[in-house]
């Protein structure tokens, strides 16, 4: 192989895992922005990545929507899922322990699997291509459309959640009740309040990646799973509860398994990216971002 | 371990014998659920008394069955002999995973341990040529008891039997250790870690043999389950089987290791249970799983002592008590 | 302290729990009497029985005529394969309800006792000891070749006809009581790799799932190259979970090959396709195994999967067949049935169910129903139309279908077709 394929070769390996690491990197956001308001990982985050592409599929082909309008009734569907998660399966709970959540977000996984087979059954769906138009060059590779938009999506989402956890009375409530819970009270903000925000800000935001992903992989009831696990990986591998990390986070997972998979070998990738995460946690851990006094100790 | 302990172990082999008798059409389905509540054991030492998480158990499963399956297939070893190379392995390993992973807390280790299940899993796909990748290894020979092979279908009582002979032995092991120095140590460890640490309790290197004899009994689970059925390939290891796991041992309550049996029992039948459901199945595990926990969350094992104990009116409701107050 | 001893305590309530759950479950099951005693026997051999291999003895009571046959099925339903299990457990179904309708075989009833193996190697191998407690005289499925090899032994052991709907060769290997009626991975390879050879090409990639199908194939694929002058210039895995291939195919096109062989019967051999087309790698043929046998691969692939080229039994291409093809009547009565009742196109994996299941019920019609006899006579049954092909057993071969029954497909506007001109 000569050295030019070899260079091309590997930027197309960079670009194709920076469309896939912008999805991780959405899942870890919703994952952070969970652990956040409650100290939680929601392993039923990637259903709801599922959910959304689920809906879009359905928004698209049952109501007749064009592609916008569905993505946004997804949006917002997963995101009143997501709220109501909170609220029947969540709120009711009087101190409960950080691990009996996670069981019960497990639950919901299920749940939420069993009703997206109940309803559209096991099929692998898919639909068209937001955006028309042949495939792109780029620096020797080759990239469709929808991957540069999935990675601008993520752009827009990182960009939209900067101001609002920066600039917005409600973003900053809930960065408060994530900082101090007690104190948050203590200022009148209703944490309780804040934390079904959280669900249904974190289930718009995967809905958001599932919606955008389904016309390169096509969607099925059982995908949440995987996702979800790589979303949980690179909210970690930046140190969980930094947004700006999960992005850095989740890009490098991508692009670390996708070029693991092009220059050492495909049966192999998810073994050497894992590696690659346990490597750093071994060294920094909290994460590549994370502070150790920060995390939530002891809270298993 | 105290005659209450005593007490229970022998209730539960009494079930464990009559079983077969009473229930004819059904025991041997509690077969593979036995082999799943040997690892919860094991894990709810680690989770309930050392207060640590592993969401990577399966790849010491996986190293128990696959070490089985190599050593008696491809060199003729027994099944007797290769258990304890499993052991020896798995504890190698568990040393190397758990020493730099332990230094981890709460959801970093969970997500080191299922990184760590995970790439177990991708090996054992993909090194086609020690462990016969996704197509698997077949012909294993089956376990040989005083001159007895147990060939399923066949001697499943004795099958039974023989899982069950090696949870109760695992429950003795694990009840002895949380009733002596060892399990005080870990309690300490688990209601505050930095106490411990002050009172002298060398924190660090609890967590870690108990990490390492969690893996034991996940391993030696493995080596049975290969003998038992013969045949092993990735499937039965992969990370939502860790998960499972986890989930078994907090359904059942973490703070016994009981509790891990109770769970095994409860989470392994459920799918037996609602199979008629078809595609309601998943919908409604999800949702009976939500219910236990939403309104158990000691567990059930705690949950149904509670209850007896309030619906006899000889104690107010109690909460859920700390782990071991058996003296 | 606690006044209800904790140990105590614990342990009737671990002992509970095993009760009330097996009460429950017993109270699901609903079954006469008198065959609990018998099974009850089988399960629990006295000591004494020569070990090891002695044949299990058979409660051979000759069950009055009136009393159904049963048949056990073991079909992946629900769960991660239940793309293979569905079609193949309503087919069955089908036929049973049919047979029945018209009278039985030999004026008794058949009855279907269908269990779902929810995809797990675990569940099945407790369906099939529920089967054999139901006295069934023979088992089809399992739909998956992890579920299929981990009840073989079983089978085996206990006499029982098994005849998997699995296609890895290792399942009927060295085995006297297990059949299947996919078509051999060999012969798979014999007619892509004929092909090339007919076509010019000398450079195949390779590309498989992780799964028991996948692994069957690329063993096969690498193995067998050399006698048709190939050469194997890249062998890349993808799993059930992966969603993304361009890094596969990216190495794949560097190694510059005419063909690449797509082996997989996950939902995920769709995405190659589509990768492919994305990455404008049309210049390379792609070819994929009789796993993409199912109009919702080629649905999820779209148009990219147009010019695909695939060995697969005729179920598909019913309607292009001829109408001298032996298995033109075969075929065309059942996609009518299925397509009628289910309102879903006929995919190959419900045909593996009905040659399965016809090959008992033919068995049973010839021989009485019994396990030794319809073993016997499924082995050396020749010359049986199906739909994966004419079927043709042997001692030596449980699989009984020749590279003949596999014939060249493709795909044009979105449809199943033959190949035109050939």
């Amino acid at each position: 192989m000569s050295d030019s394929a070899g260079y091309s070769n590997l930027m197309q390996f960079v670009l194709s895992g920076l469309a896939f690491g912008s999805i991780y990197a959405m899942v870890a956001i919703g994952f952070n922005i969970i652990y956040n308001a409650t100290g939680i990982i929601n392993l039923a985050q990637g259903e709801f990545v599922m959910l959304g592409g689920m809906f879009l599929v359905w928004g698209q082909d049952e109501l007749g929507l064009p592609v916008w309008a569905a993505v946004a009734v997804s949006v917002l569907i997963v995101a009143a899922i997501g709220v109501a998660f909170e609220r029947i399966a969540i709120r009711p709970l009087r101190n409960p322990s950080v691990l009996v959540l996670i069981i019960i977000t497990i639950a919901g996984s299920f749940l939420f699997r069993g009703a997206v087979l109940l309803v559209w059954g096991d099929r692998l769906f898919s639909c068209d291509s937001f955006l028309s138009g042949d495939s792109i060059w780029i620096l020797g590779a080759i990239i469709t459309r929808q991957r540069i938009l999935i990675f601008g999506t993520l752009l827009v989402v990182g960009g939209i959640l900067a101001v609002f956890f920066g600039y917005t009375i409600l973003g900053k409530a809930m960065r408060a009740t994530a900082f101090n819970r007690t104190a948050a009270r203590l200022v009148g903000i209703n944490t309780r309040t804040m934390v079904m925000f959280a669900f249904g800000l974190s289930a718009a935001i995967g809905a958001l990646a599932g919606a955008v992903v389904v016309p390169v992989t096509g969607i099925a009831w059982e995908h949440g799973v995987l996702l979800g696990l790589k979303g949980f990986a690179a909210a970690v591998l930046g140190g969980l509860g930094n947004n700006a990390a999960a992005v850095v986070a989740g890009l490098l997972l991508g692009v670390i398994e996708s070029v693991a998979a092009g220059t050492i070998s495909t049966d192999y990738k998810d073994a050497i990216a894992l590696s690659a995460l346990l490597i750093v946690l071994f060294i920094r851990p909290a994460g590549l971002f994370g502070r150790a006094e920060l995390t939530r100790l002891g809270q298993l | 371990m105290g005659l209450k302990n005593l007490t229970g172990l022998v209730l539960l082999s009494l079930a464990v014998i009559v079983l077969p008798y009473a229930l004819p059409d059904f025991y041997f389905k509690l077969i593979q659920i036995g082999i799943y509540a040997l690892i919860c054991i094991g894990l709810s030492l680690l989770l309930g008394y050392a207060g640590q998480i592993s969401l990577g158990h399966a790849a010491f499963y996986a190293l128990g069955a696959y070490t089985s399956a190599i050593l008696t297939v491809r060199y003729g070893w027994s099944p007797w002999l290769a258990v304890w190379v499993g052991i020896g392995l798995t504890i190698i390993l568990a040393l190397a995973i758990g020493i730099p992973s332990l230094r981890l807390q709460g959801h970093y280790l969970a997500m080191a341990t299922l990184a760590f299940g995970e790439i177990a899993f991708v090996v054992a796909t993909a090194w086609v040529a020690l462990t016969g990748g996704p197509s698997g290894f077949g012909h294993i020979p089956k376990w040989n008891v005083f001159g007895y092979r147990l060939v399923p279908p066949r001697a499943d009582q004795a099958i039974f039997y023989f899982v069950w002979a090696a949870v109760i032995l695992g429950l003795l092991v694990a009840l002895n250790l949380i009733n002596s120095r060892v399990g005080r140590a870990l309690r300490a460890i688990h209601d505050g870690e930095q106490a411990a640490d002050v009172l002298g309790i060398p924190t660090a290197t609890y967590k870690i043999k108990i990490f390492v004899l969690s893996a034991a009994y996940a391993s030696v689970a493995g080596s049975i389950y290969a003998h038992v059925s013969g045949y092993v390939n990735p499937g039965p290891f992969s990370v939502e089987h860790s998960i499972l796991f986890i989930t078994m041992v907090i359904v059942g309550g973490m703070r016994t290791v009981w509790g891990g049996v109770a769970g095994a029992c409860l989470m392994g039948l459920l799918p037996e249970l609602l199979a008629d459901l078809e595609h309601w199945r998943f919908a409604i595990y999800g949702l009976i799983l939500l219910i236990i926990m939403m309104f158990i969350p000691q567990g059930i094992l705690l949950g149904v002592r509670d209850l007896i104990a309030w619906s006899l009116e000889k104690l107010p409701f109690r909460k859920a008590d700390s782990p071991g107050e058996t003296e | 302290m606690l006044k209800i001893d904790r140990g105590i305590s614990q342990g009737i309530i671990v002992f509970a729990l095993l009760l009330l759950a097996s009460g429950i479950f017993f109270a699901c099951e609903q079954k006469p009497q008198q065959m609990e005693e018998t099974t009850t026997q089988q399960a629990t051999p006295a000591p004494e029985m020569q070990e090891p291999m002695a044949p299990a003895e058979e409660p051979q009571a000759q069950a009055p005529q009136d009393e159904p046959i049963k048949i056990g099925a073991i079909f992946a339903i629900t769960g991660r394969a239940a793309w293979l299990g569905e079609p193949e457990a309503r087919t069955a179904e089908m036929i049973i309800e049919k047979v029945n309708g018209q009278g039985g075989i030999n004026g008794r009833v058949i009855e279907l006792i269908v269990k779902d193996t929810q995809g797990a190697e675990d569940r099945a191998v407790n369906a099939v000891r529920d089967l054999f407690r139901e006295d069934v005289v023979a088992i089809i499925g399992p739909s998956r070749s992890g579920t299929s090899m981990a009840v073989a032994d079983m089978c085996e052991e206990q006499q029982m006809p098994l005849i998997s709907c699995a296609a890895l060769a290792q399942i009927t290997e060295g085995r006297k009581w297990v059949f299947k009626t996919p078509q051999k991975d060999s012969d798979v390879v014999i007619r892509i790799y004929e092909y090339m050879r007919d076509h010019g090409m000398t450079r195949v990639a390779l590309i498989t799932g992780t799964t028991g199908f996948g692994a069957g194939g690329r063993e096969k694929l690498k193995e067998m190259a050399p006698e048709y002058g190939l050469e194997v210039v890249a062998d890349e895995t993808y799993g059930p979970g992966d969603t993304d291939m361009t890094p596969h195919l990216t190495r794949i096109r560097g190694t510059n090959p005419q063909a690449i062989v797509n082996w997989s019967i996950i939902p995920g051999q769709s995405i190659v396709m589509k990768n492919m087309k994305e990455l404008g790698m049309s210049d390379i043929q792609i070819f994929q195994s009789h796993g993409f046998g199912n109009y919702g691969y080629l649905k999820a692939a779209g148009d990219a999967a147009e010019g695909v080229l695939f060995p697969a039994g005729r179920a598909l291409v019913v309607d292009d067949l001829p109408a001298d093809h032996p298995q033109k009547e075969v075929l065309s009565k059942l996609k009518q049935d299925y397509e009628t009742r289910y309102d879903e196109p006929l995919s190959t994996f419900a045909g593996h169910a009905y040659d399965a299941l016809w090959l008992v019920l033919d068995a049973i019609e010839n021989v009485g129903a019994d396990r030794a006899a319809i073993r016997d006579y499924i082995e050396n049954r020749k010359g049986f139309v199906g739909t994966g092909g004419v079927f043709n057993f042997s001692p030596e071969d449980h699989t009984g279908l020749d590279k003949d029954s596999l014939e060249m497909l493709t795909v044009r506007n979105g449809k199943f077709a033959i190949p035109g001109g050939e």
